[in-house]
């Protein structure tokens, strides 16, 4: 059985808090009003302030009409500064619901393909996997605080844009505030009710007397897989590609699921790594870290073979209504557009491809690190863009965020680790697990 | 110094892998092994050095990417930037998504065709080449392990028989 250790509680406290401080900050700057809001942004451009200036007096001739668009102007800063903690907030909240989301699509594929090598990390699969309900609850939380118009990340919530807008009022047979709101909770029931019964099973298979519960988890764990692949993909449509209720991709589903499914192998090894260096996972040798090793290789150049094929499409051929998701994420987002693919493919590429790195923890460690901070700022580019715009900045609120659920997200995976042994009994194939070498 | 080896010959991969780990450990040298299926772990037991031929891959594949990029910009960019649909062809990087399916698959290429060439030159294989087995039968069901001959023949033999070969001969090294 694993302890969890008080030094480690006691940080993840630590981060809760500092988090919470953070994000309360970020609430707390974002400005009331629309003098606020430019105030902010004349003291955050201190010397351009003035270039600025001078642009607008040159088109002084039209003053009426150039009134009534610096109106406009402003008050979309404010709205996308007010949404600045709100999508700090909802970016952390999302890419921690995802790592445990990943980490059951792993699991699922584990039992249904009956891999040899992996029923030794089931339990620590299980316990990452525990925060899903928390985790998704939360995301679900912020949607209906968007629903109720507290926020406007999703602005096809908005009727008086809805009202002027025909694009999204097509599309509101299937963007409507109460629909997106059951077809999330409908997601999140089925994601959440195969972790509690495979769990449930698998824990009964220990003291079991035949191998009839590790049949019923491989039944309903084929069952999730069809399941998740439809709900991923529309949960992708829902809660981010809405965000952008203009633009739309067809293979952003499996993009975000790339995303999100290295990110969840990625913590399966660093947990497991950690769980070892301190004594527990006895049976875990180097052959187990290498073949954790080698799906992050492999499904990091999935990822950026998804990124690529999506971005390379749409810049190919240049459609506008399509292209003007690369071009805001290219003029406002350079850096962090191009720098993911550089964490999340050039990095892992170089640093994964020789066999003998693939088993040295720490080469793993600092890799998995690199690649949960590159699909932090997937995520990030995914949502910021369209919320925020050019005012984005990773700053105290943001790096609260991240903070809060990375605390929150330890508190319950090494809790949860604590409430079953963490080798698996009676698996048919743990024999085979234990001594796995490769 | 004779230039005889005995051949020991052995029918199952599992006594293969004990008699020459026994040999290794009576510290005589193995010259060659002919079996009719890889076995898995008989290059570890023989200490055979590992293979480089991924580092050579590796390096072949750095060679196609910049074939493939040289290519393209001295033809795309610099010899003659025409506007083809539009397509930014004033530097290298602005125009390189639509350059990346062919830089992939050059990188592929190279990596892929001249590993299979460096494997064939070291492995020494090409069409005609007079097969080397020692014995027919150890593309079948045999295992056959080849052990020089230095010092007492007679011991050497008996010594292989222990080890659960079927049959040992002592032949002329070809």
């Amino acid at each position: 059985m694993y302890t969890f250790s008080n030094k480690l509680r006691l940080s993840a406290f630590v981060l809760m808090i500092v988090g919470v401080l953070g994000l309360g900050y970020g609430f707390l700057a974002a400005p009331g009003t629309v003098e606020e809001a430019k105030a902010m942004v004349a003291d955050a451009r201190h010397g351009g302030g003035h270039a600025e200036a001078a642009t607008h007096d040159a088109h002084g001739t039209h003053d009426e009409e150039h009134a009534a668009h610096d109106a406009s102007h402003d008050e979309h800063l404010l709205h996308q500064l007010q949404n600045k903690p709100w999508a700090a907030l909802y970016v952390a909240a999302f890419f921690f619901m995802m790592i445990p989301l990943g980490v059951l699509a792993f699991y699922a594929i584990q039992r249904v393909s009956q891999a040899g090598w992996s029923p030794l990390l089931f339990r620590v699969m299980e316990g990452i996997t525990a925060y899903l309900l928390p985790g998704a609850v939360l995301v679900f939380v912020i949607l209906v605080l968007s629903g109720v118009h507290m926020n406007h990340l999703f602005v096809w919530m908005d009727p008086e844009v809805v009202a002027h807008d025909e694009l999204i009022q097509g599309k509101s047979g299937y963007l409507n505030v109460p629909f997106f709101l059951i077809r999330a909770a409908i997601y999140i029931a089925g994601w959440v009710a195969y972790r509690h019964f495979s769990r449930k099973f698998s824990i009964a298979q220990d003291t079991a007397d035949d191998n009839s519960y590790f049949k019923r988890n491989f039944k309903i764990s084929a069952g999730f897989l069809v399941f998740f692949l439809v709900s991923e993909s529309m949960m992708s449509w829902d809660w981010i590609m809405s965000v952008d209720p203009h633009w739309f991709s067809t293979l952003f589903g499996w993009y975000v699921f790339a995303s999100m499914f290295v990110s969840g192998i990625t913590v399966i090894a660093l947990v497991t790594i950690y769980l070892k260096s301190r004594g527990y996972l006895e049976e875990v040798n180097n052959s187990h870290i290498h073949d954790l090793a080698k799906f992050m290789f492999g499904i990091s150049i999935f990822w950026t073979y998804l990124w690529f094929s999506q971005f390379m499409l749409i810049w190919y051929s240049n459609i506008p209504e399509e292209v003007t998701y690369f071009v805001t994420r290219i003029e406002d987002y350079k850096l962090p557009f191009f720098g993911m693919v550089v964490l999340n493919f050039v990095f892992p590429l170089l640093v994964l491809m020789n066999s003998d790195y693939k088993r040295l923890n720490w080469f793993v460690v600092m890799t998995g690190i690199v690649i949960l901070i590159g699909h932090y700022i997937d995520i990030y580019n995914m949502i910021m863009p369209a919320t925020v715009g050019d005012q984005w900045f990773i700053g105290i609120g943001e790096i609260g965020g991240v903070l809060f659920f990375l605390g929150l997200f330890i508190f319950v995976v090494f809790s949860a680790l604590t409430k079953a042994p963490l080798v698996p009994k009676r698996n048919p194939f743990i024999e085979e697990s234990k001594h796995f070498h490769y | 110094m004779s230039n005889k080896v005995i051949q020991a010959i052995y029918t199952d991969d599992d006594v293969l892998l004990a008699a020459v780990k026994k040999v290794k450990a009576a510290h005589h040298h193995i010259d060659e092994i002919y079996t009719p299926f890889p076995v898995h772990g008989l290059d570890k037991a023989m200490g055979l050095a590992p293979t480089r031929i991924a580092i050579a891959s590796f390096l072949y594949g750095c060679v196609g990417l910049t074939v493939a990029t040289l290519m393209m910009n001295y033809i795309m960019i610099e010899d003659w930037p025409q506007d083809i649909g539009g397509k930014p062809s004033f530097s290298y990087l602005e125009n390189m998504p639509a350059f990346v399916p062919i830089m992939f698959e050059l990188t592929v290429f190279f990596a892929a065709h001249l590993m299979v060439i460096t494997f064939y030159l070291r492995s020494k294989l090409w069409p005609f080449k007079k097969a080397e087995n020692p014995d027919v039968r150890t593309t079948d069901d045999h295992f056959l392990m080849e052990v020089a001959v230095s010092g007492n023949e007679e011991e050497l033999s008996a010594f292989l028989q222990e080890t659960g070969a079927v049959e040992v001969k002592v032949s002329e090294k070809h």
